[in-house]
């Protein structure tokens, strides 16, 4: 039975992890939360990609939202930022896919070309 | 939309975009009517009267990179399908009240899907937004702010992503209580 206790218990754990933070920068990943993108699935992917982030226990990870840019086609995007690179735009992401972009971009480095719409 | 929750969603998205920091979600499942009430009130610059009458044309909006609104124009579609309504209250610099009602019992009522992930996406997504929210269900009440949330957080953010969690579970075990153990 999970209570308001928790937080608190999550309070110090995340604390330590904060600690323990190297000077690299963080990574920033951003899904596109507009009408569009929440129509085509925006908050399971934002939902899988905060639980992917919090399962492999990556610190210095910020997830945000951004609202809609114009491609509502290919909504759900995400947009993943790597310290002092460039930002890197996934089209029609789904809870799967952005569970793969957080393991194989993110932790592992490797932009998957096949499903990148931009960079920039 | 698929469900009720992604409207809720939509709704607080609409009132960060109106530049609101403050935010209240009523949802009130009624259950002698069978009807379900979504109440979003912001604290956002608000709309005159020329935005509040095109508000529901799917051709209206203040964005500049998409040229169709959409959103408010979906939630009236889908409320009146199932013989619901929508009402909008709007002053420039006093912030926006929009209510759907729906009627539970329709056969075109979407279901109320992921509530629970919706509140968690909500917080993470917004974590210095002051977010109010009541659930009724009947003559039970679910409640929270983010102002408890973060004071039991201290200087943890509630776009964390173990805090995440762990408010996603806590919704969810809260709203089954509120549902008497039944997903309705």
């Amino acid at each position: 039975m999970k209570s308001l206790q928790d937080l608190e218990r999550i309070r110090l754990k995340a604390q330590e992890r904060m600690r323990v933070r190297e000077g690299e920068g963080a990574t920033k990943i951003a899904v596109g939360m507009g009408t569009c993108g929440i129509a085509a699935g925006a908050r399971d992917v934002m939902a899988a990609i905060l639980d992917e982030v919090a399962k492999r226990k990556l610190a210095d990870v910020t997830v945000t939202q951004t609202g809609c840019v114009g491609l509502c086609e290919y909504e759900p995007l995400v947009d993943v930022i790597l310290p002092g690179q460039q930002k890197v735009t996934y089209a029609r992401v789904d809870a799967d896919k952005a569970r793969q972009i957080v393991a194989r971009h993110v932790v592992n480095r490797q932009i998957i070309g096949d499903w990148v719409l931009a960079r920039s | 939309m698929e469900e009720l929750a992604l409207y809720i969603l939509d709704l607080v998205q609409n009132s960060i975009e109106a530049g609101a920091d403050r935010v209240c979600v009523f949802l009130d499942q009624c259950a002698a009517d069978g009807k379900i009430v979504i109440e979003v009130r912001d604290n956002g610059r608000g709309m005159d009267e020329a935005a509040r009458a095109a508000a529901f044309d799917p051709f209206y909006t203040t964005r500049t990179t998409r040229r169709l609104g959409l959103g408010l124009a979906l939630l009236r579609a889908a409320a009146e399908a199932t013989r619901g309504w929508v009402e909008l209250e709007s002053q420039v610099g006093a912030g926006t009240r929009v209510k759907a009602v729906f009627d539970a019992s329709h056969i075109d009522c979407p279901p109320l899907g992921d509530v629970p992930t919706t509140l968690a996406v909500i917080l993470a997504a917004n974590p210095d937004l002051e977010l109010c929210y009541r659930h009724r269900f009947g003559d039970r009440e679910f409640s929270f702010t983010s102002s408890e949330l973060r004071a039991r957080l201290g200087e943890v953010a509630l776009n964390d992503p173990t805090v995440f969690q762990c408010l996603r579970e806590l919704f969810a075990e809260s709203l089954d209580n509120l549902h008497g153990g039944v997903n309705p």
